[in-house]
């Protein structure tokens, strides 16, 4: 099996950096803002997102980011065996009238996202909701589409794309395998 | 995980596991839509044959939330009044297609029987069998222990180094065998006080201590946590201690003995509460008590029960 690395450390923190000023360019600023990042690496990438809009806006970054664990709202549960639950946390401010961002490593049949729609809707109405994500592979099962993507990587179905961050695997890159 | 029958089955890593879920399926009580998605077109049946009010409503609570159906079923004013055995009725639920039953039975091993008896293909839960297990009750009481040591850093954590005394009919009570089992695998103490006719042997000799009297152990020992057990006198076919006046004066729990506790000694208790026998109303509606948050607990863990037993599929 041939791998090859697609993103190194620092082509993965430009690509972050880029996100991050594109939300604040499309949000004129950080009014109403909430980003949620999609365990487990999501919640590492929209951690990373704050910290960059921290850089340069007056934000509290607990009222700002969040995470949302979509494992109860998938729509595979009953074809794998029981998976263990991941932690929700809304920011106080809650979601309504707030723009919300999802924040995931890899969107690919978009069905993770689809399960994120479904929970958002379950705890708040958010005035809109954007889909931010590091590597945006196609496939696409459903129609949905990111609004903010670090880099497009066409694939074939049989290659897996590996995300590696330093907050759980020790370093930074993305890795192709197949 | 198939069917949840006894405490024993569970391994640390297990308890741990659902009481983390529990803590996320607690979120959904604060939400504006209390409910999930993850069970539905799944059925429950609650196939009780015993009364029972928190332990019944607390299981469809937490089905509904998952947006399971649910189907209440009572011996009284069913069949089983007209002398159907445990076997029909099960083939009849089998036949309507329940993916879970939720079982409260008289007889000891009732849940175990029918999980492996092949009449149903659905998980099991015992949710109380006689004399024997009581399995989601002690996980209950190891959710709310643990949240009130740990708070919000609970996540993860045992109760390792707790020290809980279980105190009363431990000869009649399931809760207390469910709880023995489950405090120490979660490498908590767990010290068993009981008049001598109401302490099997078999189960003092897995305690840390057992006494006959309540205000040695007090005395001997601080505890994090009391639990106090209900009086079964539906179980009790001979004279286990003299009179109820008796028994509250020397193994009750009062304000004189909550003083003597301590200030941070925990009050459990399973419910329901035989206020003035077991328990006094000075102890049960103390600060110290968590009997309250025991009864809300209850449907956050029997939502990680069922997450953990429904949603899953072949393994």
């Amino acid at each position: 099996m041939s791998s090859r690395t697609v993103l190194s450390a620092s082509d993965i923190d430009r690509a972050v950096t880029r996100i991050a000023h594109e939300i604040l360019e499309s949000n004129h600023g950080v009014a109403n803002l909430v980003i949620l990042g999609i365990p487990t690496r999501g919640t590492f990438l929209a951690k990373r997102i704050v910290d960059v809009i921290a850089r340069t806006e007056d934000i509290d970054p607990a009222e700002v980011l969040g995470q949302l664990d979509i494992t109860m709202y998938r729509d595979d549960l009953s074809n794998n065996p029981t998976r263990a639950v991941g932690q929700t946390n809304i920011p106080s401010g809650g979601l309504d009238s707030k723009v919300v961002v999802l924040v995931d490593d890899v969107l690919f049949s978009g069905r993770t996202i689809r399960a994120a729609l479904d929970a958002l809707n379950d705890y708040g109405r958010p005035s809109a909701v954007r889909l931010a994500v590091l590597i945006d592979r196609g496939h696409r099962e459903l129609p949905i589409r990111a609004d903010f993507v670090g880099k497009n990587l066409p694939t074939s179905s049989v290659e897996r794309i590996r995300v590696h961050l330093a907050e759980s695997d020790e370093q930074n890159q993305v890795v192709i395998e197949g | 995980m198939k069917n949840l029958l006894s405490a024993s089955e569970l391994s640390r890593d297990d308890i741990v596991r659902i009481l983390d879920t529990a803590n996320e399926m607690s979120g959904v009580n604060d939400r504006e839509i209390k409910k999930l998605p993850t069970l539905r077109g799944k059925t429950v049946v609650n196939l009780f044959f015993e009364d029972s009010t928190r332990t019944r409503i607390s299981f469809e609570v937490a089905a509904k939330r998952l947006s399971a159906d649910v189907i209440n079923f009572a011996a009284k004013g069913s069949s089983v009044s007209k002398g159907e055995s445990l076997k029909d009725t099960a083939q009849t639920l089998e036949a309507m297609g329940a993916d879970a039953v939720v079982i409260r039975h008289y007889a000891s091993g009732a849940a175990h029987t029918l999980a492996h008896s092949g009449w149903i293909n659905g998980a099991i839960v015992n949710a109380g069998d006689g004399t024997h297990e009581h399995p989601t009750q002690a996980l209950l009481d190891a959710y709310t222990l643990r949240e009130s040591v740990h708070g919000h850093a609970a996540l993860g954590k045992g109760l390792d180094g707790l020290r809980v005394a279980i105190v009363g009919d431990i000869a009649h009570s399931r809760v207390a065998r469910s709880n023995l089992t489950m405090l120490q695998a979660l490498g908590a103490e767990v010290h068993l006080i009981a008049p001598a006719t109401l302490l099997p042997g078999a189960l003092a000799s897995r305690a840390s201590s057992f006494s006959y009297s309540l205000d040695e152990s007090i005395a001997c020992h601080h505890f994090d946590a009391i639990m106090m057990l209900r009086v079964q006198s539906e179980r009790m076919s001979a004279s286990f201690f003299p009179s109820e006046r008796e028994y509250s004066k020397i193994w009750g729990l009062n304000a004189e003995r909550l003083s003597r506790l301590g200030e941070n000694t925990r009050v459990m208790h399973p419910g329901p509460m035989n206020r003035g026998l077991e328990i006094d109303a000075t102890s049960a509606d103390s600060k110290n008590s968590l009997v309250l948050r025991q009864v809300a607990n209850g449907v956050s863990v029997r939502m990680a029960v069922l997450y953990e037993l429904m949603a899953g599929g072949a393994q």
